[in-house]
């Protein structure tokens, strides 16, 4: 007989009926070839092994989270609201105790999905880990966090909405932005004044390898969540990173991502991306299931799987040590880069823009973020975009101090209706979410 | 006219059915021990003077293979698995012969590694010089590809009696359950075998050469000369008796619990117009999980003779049982005892009860009166929790579609049907203290028979077609066919009926119950390198378990007694 040494919860809701488009990577046969072996190998027999049905965010989930505009209806399909409810699910579930971990083997994905949202980037729409953090942190007495996002792609949708928060940690390895979208993710990204060095980018070269990923993990993750002492650590498991996938150029297998998963040890962890739906996912998931629930995985392969031919060489292994120790420098010196990126000042502008390439919108921000030495500071941004929509987004912090409050309310009260479409206020002190029109 | 024989653990039921309705009841004793003498001479007495061509089949419900399994009395048989990649096979070892040996078919169906075909040859002389005359043979993905079954049963087939395949067990993906139920009908075989021509033989003798019939765990029937090779089939009918009875006596348009409450257990299932709810996979027994079609029952250990105690202040009845009731010279206190006490016992000795109760009354501070209605009260809420927490787990189910998240079809039962032990008291007491009206059973005594008699033949069938590769198979069928890549899913479900059919009839249905229902149909369109490749489509369909079409005629004339 087979057990798992910890109880493990899945969920698994791979939208049979729902693509991006019929030919699109994000398309309904993505997770099938997933099930036949997850089915196959009879992981839901497992004693310890629970599956449970997904349910679904509402609004008030998502408004906790992202500035939709016009709304949120209007910027996502019912699946959407499917896959952020799947990881609630699986957080419910380990926070009651019935489990010890949990995975949500949802799509369609969405680390790329930023706080504010004109519509879908890089698949996604809005933000599953994001939407569940922050409903745990309403629900239940949660307060850090820690995100390590494995995809292959830079998670700067997570990164964005956790930039100005020290409480959660965000760790993205993936593969080197200059050679694959979206084009992020360098070590100096590292978050705003208030919280630089929560967030810590680990840009890799191609072809990099488990051994590569693994140094990561053992040299650089695992040392700073020790420190950083997180409340959950949650795991964006995208699988692209793998050497068959059709999107990305690394070297990773689905023994590496199990010996990351054991090694990591995450309470919970959202299926991200990956592309290879017959030569990895397959493969990889079943690897990441069964090490979360402490079972031997040794003998998991893919079919074309030769680690002689994955080894990565002497120069990969010192661009990724090097990489690492600058990434540890940055979280060693973050109190002095917070002071630093602070200067004396009020408050700290910044200007950018966003490609939706999914849905070909492009957004122009101004940002600002009120410096502020007792929390996380509130945060203002007026957002553009090419739809004709101009929205103001005003952000108070969960922790915010009685003048970042103040500020917030002064900014939603006092901006004019006549120069937006839309004023939204989302207060994360008393979890409300006003809004003021035309 | 028809035989209904069910075998429960204290009781066989035999009834005659024909078009005047309950034609015959019997109920005698079960002779575990000697089974087969109670089979046999349970049908020679309900047969009594009728002439054998009157009788249109025998339908047999009995405990033979579900004892042999869970008294671990079973033969030794051979395993050979091939597993490949994932988790080690060896995990779902059944027996000491349990060998596992090369070769590896991935997801798709495509051979990774061939098999060693000297390891199966070294495995049989290996088996053959230790006696062992029947073998399962279990792949990983064989119901994507048999090839590798195929080729070991080559291999072995001079050698031994009887080889069992996984692929042809059932279309479903679930490898430690396909060794599962391959090692059962291995295990069960010469028992079933043995036994049923034993009972053929001896009826042929008496000049009653009818056809025999077995339930099976999914409230369906087949015939009994198909069933050698799918012995399994024969697990765990007991429950599905029951249910199928209560289906003769279910309004059309309710959804219903039916309860049946037993010595040692109460077994549940839900009834949706009618129509037995399955669960998802197959059922388990012991340490078995497995690919045998059943129904959704729930078992939990509350029934008549369930051991009775009083831990510290509260009383707590079940799971186990140690005997019969007090009143029938039993060992230990049981709700059954409470009943008598409570003036609804039939043929025992009361005063047997109220000794036994007397203790337990006491420490409570309670009458024997007040302190057995404590226990009947406890015995229905019991029941009525476990009941409730089927239906949340029914509902629970994981859905994969957005259309089905978004319909949420929930199950909602209003009613409750019970049956076996002393029924109408504990119908009456439930209806009251629950939200659910409990309906009636007519004959519910042996309402487990005639289930038996009145059930349908049932099967299952799983086709899986890829325009790309050009193929459409049905292992389980042996059925493999070229498609052309226009083929689509309505050809697929056109195909799976044909197969169906043909199957349902081959396993002893009436030209009249071939009512096809379609469990599962999805087509997905196939990418590679951003372009469309082909289809790939499945589909799984059944003859849904139910009741042979005149059924009506014979229930309603029960009904109206
Ligand atoms: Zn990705
Ligand atoms: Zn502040």
């Amino acid at each position: 007989m087979i057990s798992a040494k910890h109880k493990t919860g899945l969920v698994f809701f791979p939208a049979f009926d729902w693509a991006i488009s019929p030919t699109h990577p994000e398309r309904e046969e993505r997770l099938l070839y997933t099930q036949d072996q997850v089915f196959e190998e009879g992981i839901l027999d497992i004693d310890g092994i629970t599956e449970y049905k997904a349910g679904l965010v509402d609004i008030k989930d998502i408004q906790r989270v992202h500035f939709c505009a016009p709304d949120e209806p209007s910027v996502m399909t019912k699946s959407h609201f499917i896959s952020a409810g799947g990881a609630k699910t699986i957080a419910d579930a380990v926070m009651k105790k019935k489990i010890e971990r949990g995975f949500a083997l949802v799509r369609p994905p969405g680390h790329h999905a930023m706080r504010v949202v004109h519509g879908g980037r890089g698949f996604c729409n809005i933000n599953n880990e994001a939407i569940m953090i922050e409903y745990l942190r309403s629900a239940y007495k949660i307060d850090r966090v820690a995100i390590i996002d494995t995809d292959c792609h830079h998670g700067d949708g997570t990164q964005d909405i956790y930039w100005h928060d020290p409480d959660t940690l965000f760790i993205s390895l993936h593969q080197d932005g200059r050679t694959l979208y979206p084009g992020s993710g360098f070590p100096e990204e590292v978050g705003g004044p208030m919280a630089a060095g929560a967030t810590l980018n680990v840009p890799l070269p191609p072809y990099t390898s488990a051994e590569g990923f693994l140094h990561v993990i053992k040299e650089l993750a695992l040392p700073i969540l020790e420190e950083f002492k997180p409340d959950i650590i949650v795991n964006s498991a995208g699988q692209d990173n793998h050497f068959t996938d059709p999107l990305t150029n690394m070297n990773f297998s689905a023994q590496g991502y199990a010996d990351l998963t054991r090694l990591l040890k995450p309470d919970i962890a959202v299926l991200e991306g990956g592309y290879s739906i017959e030569g990895a996912l397959p493969y990889v998931n079943l690897g990441i299931i069964l090490a979360m629930a402490g079972i031997d995985y040794s003998n998991v392969r893919e079919p074309d799987y030769n680690p002689e031919n994955l080894r990565q060489s002497a120069q990969i292994s010192r661009m990724v040590e090097k990489t690492c120790d600058t990434v540890m420098s940055n979280w060693r010196a973050r109190q002095l880069l917070r002071n630093r990126m602070k200067g004396g000042k009020a408050f700290d502008k910044r200007r950018r823009n966003i490609m939706y390439d999914t849905d070909g919108i492009y957004e122009t921000q101004n940002e600002t973020i009120r410096i502020c030495n007792d929390c996380a500071g509130a945060l203002r941004i007026d957002s553009s975009a090419d739809t004709g929509r101009h929205i103001l987004a005003v952000h108070v912090p969960r922790k915010a101090c009685h003048a970042c409050q103040e500020q917030g309310l002064e900014w939603f009260d006092g901006a004019s209706t006549g120069s937006y479409d839309a004023i939204f206020l989302q207060n994360r002190v008393d979890d409300t979410y006003l809004i003021r029109k035309k | 006219m028809i035989i209904g024989l069910d075998v429960g653990g204290t009781h066989t039921d035999i009834v005659l059915v024909g078009d005047n309705g309950l034609l015959r009841k019997i109920k005698v004793p079960t002779d575990t021990a000697a089974l087969f003498k109670t089979v046999l001479s349970g049908i020679e007495k309900i047969t009594e003077n009728i002439p054998p061509e009157k009788i249109r089949h025998a339908v047999l419900s009995t405990t033979l293979t579900t004892n042999a399994i869970v008294q671990n009395k079973l033969p030794p048989v051979g395993m050979i698995i091939s597993g490949g990649p994932g988790l080690d096979p060896v995990l779902f070892q059944t027996n000491p012969h349990y060998f596992t040996i090369s070769g590896s078919i991935d997801h798709s169906g495509r051979e990774i590694e061939p098999i060693e075909t000297t390891q199966v040859e070294d495995i049989a002389r290996h088996l053959k010089s230790d006696g062992i005359r029947h073998v399962g043979v279990v792949g990983k993905f064989s119901a994507r590809n048999p090839s590798h079954e195929l080729q070991i049963s080559e291999i072995l087939t001079p050698h031994f009696d009887k080889i069992f395949l996984g692929h042809r067990i059932s279309g479903h993906l679930n490898f430690p359950r396909r060794i599962h139920t391959a090692f059962l009908n291995a295990s069960v075989y010469p028992i079933h075998k043995e036994f049923f021509e034993a009972v053929k033989a001896s009826l042929h003798q008496k000049g009653l050469s009818i056809p025999i019939y077995i339930l099976k765990a999914d409230g369906g029937t087949m015939r009994f000369d198909a069933s050698i090779d799918f012995p399994g089939q024969s697990i765990l009918s007991g429950p599905s008796a029951s249910v199928m009875g209560s289906v003769a006596f279910a309004p059309a348009d309710k959804e219903i619990i039916v309860m049946d409450i037993g010595g040692s257990t109460t077994d549940m299932a839900v009834l949706i117009k009618q129509t037995p709810l399955l669960c998802p996979l197959g059922i388990e027994i012991g340490p078995y999980k497995t690919l045998i079609r059943a129904l959704n029952s729930h078992s939990i250990g509350i029934g008549g003779d369930s051991v009775v105690r009083l831990e510290g202040t509260a009383l707590k009845i079940g799971p186990d049982r140690m005997g019969r009731a007090l009143a029938y010279g039993g060992p230990v206190l049981t709700p059954t005892d409470a009943l008598f006490v409570l003036g609804k016992g039939e043929g025992g000795d009361r005063e047997k009860s109220v000794q036994g109760l007397t203790p337990i009354a006491q420490k409570m501070g309670l009458s024997v009166e007040a302190a057995a209605f404590e226990i009947f009260d406890l015995a229905c809420q019991d029941i009525l929790t476990a009941a409730r927490e089927m239906i949340g787990r029914i509902n629970g189910k994981p859905v994969y579609t957005i259309k089905e998240v978004l319909e949420n079809y929930q199950i909602m039962p209003r009613h409750i049907m019970v049956i076996g032990g002393p029924a109408p008291y504990f119908a009456e007491h439930m209806e009251q203290i629950s939200e659910f009206t409990a309906l009636k059973v007519p004959q519910w005594s042996v309402a487990n028979a005639i289930g038996t008699a009145l059930s349908r033949t049932t099967c299952e069938m799983t086709l899986f077609a890829d325009t790309q590769k050009g193929i459409a198979m049905a292992p389980e069928e042996a059925f493999s066919k070229s498609i052309p890549a226009s083929f689509t899913k309505k050809d697929a479900l056109e195909m799976g009926h044909d197969l169906l059919r043909q199957k349902a009839l081959q396993n002893g249905a009436d030209m009249n119950d071939l009512d096809v229902d379609v469990l599962e149909e999805l087509e997905f369109n196939m990418v590679r390198g951003f372009r469309f490749t082909g289809k790939n489509i499945r589909v799984k369909l059944q003859i849904k378990p139910g009741l042979i079409h005149n059924y009506k005629m014979i229930t309603d004339k029960i009904s109206a007694l």
